[in-house]
């Protein structure tokens, strides 16, 4: 599944460019949870320019709607530190999942593209190296049209005082959840892979139930990869 | 230890999280650098970039509500009928909106 020793950590401007295109159309929805994020941010208490530097410098809008509803008049470090690290724990399991092909770049390009990585380019670009092409472009390119369509969101969101008001009812909460599932149901599929993924989700699932809040991702993605290594693929499949 | 929201400190709480953010973006990444990359390791790896999608996924479906659980099985449906995600994602969210209008 994994095969590193083509050029697929390869890319230049085009690719880049070819990354940005095919997520500028679910940008538009990230765009649209940008204005949300703006609306609810400005109604917990937060100035402007805190709300668009949130968006701008942490661009993960889960755990910036989880500092929401940490927001007070004074808010706790270390709660903060851990509500964050937490949410967006799923994050290194990202990076390392790339690091097959992230390994051939220099040092400032494999951190530089990790800066965008998010759901979404992220789930694109393995998508891409699991059918053997090239994806450090589609994850930076990507990454740079849903951060951009995140920022703009925010700061129309911010100035426009929400008009719209609930994404919810037209949907849109679940544009991710769709896309990240297309991802999945898109790619390889045979029995060791099913076999994995139904470790995964019943680890998820416990972890959900039983341990505490948002570590169901990082449980369940360590149990499917513990699968995967029981369950190793047989040498001949290509 | 708290920092007060006023001023500042609202932007020292937004660069704290940045931070933070940024030690997820780039830790897997910094400790795979040491990890040799064998074949069970590649293993490992290459089981687990679907196992993130499918943990983040399953709650979804089985805690949301059944506009949620329409969304998915929509998408999955028109994926697996026309393999492009576009359409799928589309069909999903669609059902969702609709299924919440009644």
């Amino acid at each position: 599944m994994i095969d590193v020793d083509n050029k697929l950590h390869e890319f230049d401007r085009h690719m880049v460019w070819v990354g940005f295109a095919k997520l500028a159309p679910i940008s538009l929805f990230v765009a649209v949870f940008g204005a949300a994020f703006g609306l609810a941010a400005t109604q917990a208490g937060l100035s402007d320019t805190v709300i668009v530097a949130m968006s701008t410098l942490v661009f993960a809008g889960a755990s910036q709607f989880a500092a929401l509803e940490l927001w007070g008049p004074d808010v706790s470090l270390i709660t903060l530190v851990i509500t964050v690290f937490a949410i967006n724990a799923r994050h290194l399991l990202m990076g390392a999942t790339l690091y097959p092909w992230l390994q051939h770049l220099p040092l400032a390009k494999r951190y530089g593209v990790m800066l965008v990585a998010s759901d979404a380019n992220w789930a694109l670009s393995m998508q891409a190296f699991g059918s053997r092409q090239p994806g450090i472009g589609l994850l930076l390119g990507g990454g740079l049209a849903i951060w951009l369509s995140w920022v703009i969101g925010t700061w129309l969101g911010v100035l426009s005082g929400g008009a719209i008001q609930s994404p919810k009812a037209l949907g849109l909460d679940m544009v991710m959840g769709c896309f990240l599932l297309a991802m999945v149901v898109g790619g390889d599929k045979n029995l060791r892979l099913l076999v994995i993924w139904i470790v995964a989700a019943c680890a998820s699932l416990l972890a959900y139930r039983f341990l505490p809040e948002n570590s169901h991702v990082v449980v369940g993605a360590v149990a499917g990869g513990i699968a995967g290594t029981i369950w190793t693929e047989s040498k001949h499949e290509h | 230890m708290s920092i007060e929201t006023t001023g500042l400190g609202a932007l020292a709480l937004v660069l704290i999280m940045a931070f933070v953010t940024l030690v997820t973006r780039w830790g897997g990444v910094y400790v795979m650098s040491f990890v040799p990359i064998g074949y069970r390791v590649r293993q490992f790896i290459g089981a687990m970039s679907g196992s993130v999608l499918v943990a983040l996924l399953a709650p979804m479906a089985l805690q949301g509500d059944n506009a949620a659980r329409l969304a998915l099985l929509t998408t999955a449906a028109t994926m697996l009928l026309l393999k492009k995600p576009l359409p799928a994602i589309a069909a999903g969210v669609l059902a969702a909106a609709l299924f919440r209008q009644f």
